[in-house]
């Protein structure tokens, strides 16, 4: 038997439709009305300057390490503005600009990296899953979504973020697989910021794009100019008018860069160039749309200027908020490390409960005894 | 040589072992460039290039699964998971293969690996950062679970893991990697695996503990000497395989025992010490064994930690409770 060569097509599309300097490519350029590119901005702008404050309050001590999402923005809102309100959101952890454009309150993402599990929990109107820190374990699940989705006949789709990093990772494979295998309506969106943490994309896989992998699972697969928010926009639009019409899942590479450490703990000094860092920075997604808004007369310099005011204020209400929430009762509770568990409190679970509001009663008393010194001390 | 923190004193054990024995490389992410995200691995890259220390792509499975392979052809892999919670996705690969080598080719291959990871909570670390699960390698059949508390055992064990012929789970409590500094001597030396030590002499009852929680259990030891009460204190270091004996010998002359340990109660370390103590010193025993351990739920966000870790406080009241049986 002779050698057979099998034709598999390989050719990764590369789009991008709005460059660094706004210049924007007129046959690409999607028709987006105005009240919703100024929705898009304005919750890439809400996302950025929220990841500022957030950097802010934790060199404060008011904040845990958290990862940054800065640059981000772009790949964020592009994908998520494809989905309607009943489709399925499911990130990773660094798609807050989409998170808050879902619906999530910021005061909710303030309260989880501040160490509170209600902050993880969704809003009734949010049809999403929570922040998943380990990398890619939330792909099987985006799959799962799409799969029941796809037995309940609902026409809805499903999005899904990872980085370069959780690319590597065995689950991120296997939920393309399983995807591709049973048609699941489900978007794979990559964050690629060419670090997972400090390690270069190079030392992460040895092909060019992440992209590419679509070609062995047999899906559609696209690298875009993951700064470009037009080109995420159509992109991702395109791969959910394909899951929603029934034709699977589809995966979209979005290039771009952290312009910030990988989280507050990181010194990325270590493992990147400042002037690569520098170079990246002139690319942020920001910047551009900001020009390509008011190019297009869909915004003035004074209407970005009051967006900017609008968001800051949304930033600041948001923050008082979650600082006050985090001192109220019902956020103080102790018992709900306990109560939430199970549906059905188990009898050793109930006597550890017990042992716990024992706890309690001593720190309480403890404070008692604190302040009450302290008055004795105030009024000698 | 100098007094020296846990995260020193594991980074110049990681040197000299990489210096005396070339089999012995150190793979994991980010251990290479950016010296490791705790610094544990800082100066190795420089000294030894990445063919000695290898920053691998992001995939757990393929880190421990690789340290098995290159153990099998003939290597010494110290591979790091960044944090235990990232570790169950290389747990087939421990628990099908490195702990079983040995035993499915009648002792014709064998995994000399380490797999180190720090482990634990009272960082104010983020989701996933914080877990004590030492109990899954515990129930794993052909592993050593190895679990230092301070820097001088930091390093002699480490030396210890790496020239065991076996796999062995070295966990560092990352609440106590710059906690204290200790006294280190000049000249390398090892610590025998599966061998407690007994850190204060006492009479009036035996606390038992490892890792990070044993700091509370040496306050509470502390705090009740003002009251008269000598507790004597083991610090187990190896979970498994147990050294019981240390334990038994204590308890036969105590009589009562507290144990402390900030990982799960249900069938947890303490559950084991329990049995033992039940099946070498029953009659020995005056008072029921108390465990102060974490809670039987997910390790709560860092805003409540506190309710869940165990301190000297819960530690005292246990011990007075036994006392006062």
């Amino acid at each position: 038997m002779p050698r057979k060569v099998l034709e598999i097509e390989q050719k990764i599309e590369y789009l991008s439709i709005l460059d660094e300097n706004a210049n924007v490519d007129k046959e690409l350029e999607p028709d987006i009305p105005a009240e919703q590119l100024k929705s898009m901005y304005k919750y890439m702008l809400l996302g950025r300057r929220c990841d500022e404050r957030m950097l802010k309050m934790q060199r404060q001590g008011r904040l845990g390490t958290f990862p940054q999402s800065a640059g981000h923005e772009a790949i964020s809102i592009g994908s998520a503005i494809n989905l309607h309100q009943d489709d399925w959101h499911v990130p990773a952890y660094r798609e807050l600009a989409g998170m808050l454009y879902r619906g999530w309150p910021i005061e909710n993402i303030i309260l989880y990296w501040n160490g509170f599990e209600e902050g993880t929990a969704p809003p009734e109107h949010v049809n999403d899953l929570p922040i998943c820190v380990p990398l890619a374990t939330q792909l099987p699940h985006a799959v799962g979504i799409g799969m029941a989705m796809n037995y309940k006949k609902e026409k809805n789709v499903v999005m899904t973020y990872f980085g370069d990093g959780a690319s590597s990772e065995g689950d991120c494979h296997e939920a393309l697989n399983f995807a591709s295998v049973f048609k699941a309506p489900v978007v794979f969106v990559c964050l690629n910021n060419q670090y997972a943490i400090s390690v270069p994309l190079s030392r992460q896989m040895s092909c060019e794009t992440v992209a590419q992998r679509a070609i062995a699972y047999n899906m559609p697969g696209i690298r875009v100019d993951g700064n470009d928010v037009l080109a995420v926009y159509v992109a991702t639009k395109e791969a959910v008018e394909r899951a929603r019409a029934g034709y699977g899942p589809s995966l979209i590479e979005g290039l771009t860069y952290r312009l910030t450490p990988h989280t507050t703990a990181d010194d990325p000094k270590k493992y990147r160039s400042e002037a690569e860092t520098d170079e990246w920075a002139k690319k942020e997604p920001l910047i551009r749309f900001a020009k390509y808004l008011q190019n297009k007369g869909v915004m003035t310099a004074e209407d970005l200027e009051k967006m900017e005011a609008e968001v800051d204020n949304m930033v600041k209400t948001a923050v008082a908020k979650a600082e006050e929430m985090a001192k109220s009762e019902e956020l103080l509770n102790p018992f709900t490390i306990i109560d939430h568990v199970y549906a059905d409190m188990p009898q050793f679970l109930q006597e550890q409960r017990d042992e716990l509001a024992e706890l309690v009663k001593r720190e309480a008393a403890r404070k008692e005894k604190k302040n009450a010194k302290s008055e004795t001390g105030a009024r000698s | 040589m100098a007094e020296i923190n846990m995260a020193k004193a594991i980074n110049l054990a990681l040197h000299e072992a990489m210096d005396r024995d070339d089999r012995v490389v150190v793979m994991g992410e980010d251990v290479g460039q950016d010296e490791g995200v705790f610094r544990i691995t800082e100066g190795l890259f420089a000294k030894f290039g990445d063919d000695r220390v290898i920053d691998t792509p992001l995939a757990e499975a393929a880190i421990i699964g690789t340290a098995i392979g290159m153990s099998i052809n003939g290597m010494k892999p110290v591979a790091e998971i960044q944090f235990t919670g990232f570790d169950y996705y290389a747990f087939h690969q421990i628990e099908s293969h490195a702990s079983r080598f040995r035993n499915r080719t009648r002792g014709r291959i064998h995994i000399p690996m380490v797999m180190r990871a720090p482990y634990g909570g009272g960082i104010r670390a983020l989701e996933h950062h914080s877990e004590s699960r030492e109990t899954y390698y515990v129930h794993t059949p052909g592993l050593k679970v190895v679990i230092p508390s301070g820097p001088r055992n930091a390093r002699a064990l480490l030396h210890s893991s790496i020239q065991d012929p076996d796999p062995v789970i070295y966990l560092e409590p990352k609440a106590c990697y710059r906690l204290f500094r200790e006294e280190v001597p000049d000249k390398m030396e090892t610590l025998p695996i599966g061998q407690a030590q007994v850190v204060k002499e006492g009479e009036d009852l035996t606390l038992i503990s490892y890792g990070a929680s044993l700091r509370a259990a040496l306050e509470a030891a502390e705090d009740m000497e003002d009251d008269g009460i000598q507790a004597e204190v083991i610090d187990l270091l190896t979970v498994s395989p147990m050294d019981h004996k240390t334990i038994i010998k204590s308890v036969m002359k105590t009589g009562r025992a507290v144990i402390v340990h900030e990982g799960q109660r249900n069938c947890g370390i303490g559950a084991e010490i329990i049995a033992r103590i039940n099946e070498h010193a029953f009659l020995y025993l005056e008072a029921p064994i108390k465990r102060v351990t974490g809670l039987d739920i997910p390790i709560p966000y860092f805003s409540k930690e506190r309710y869940y870790l165990p301190d000297a406080e819960r530690v005292v009241i246990a011990c007075k409770e036994t006392l006062n049986f």
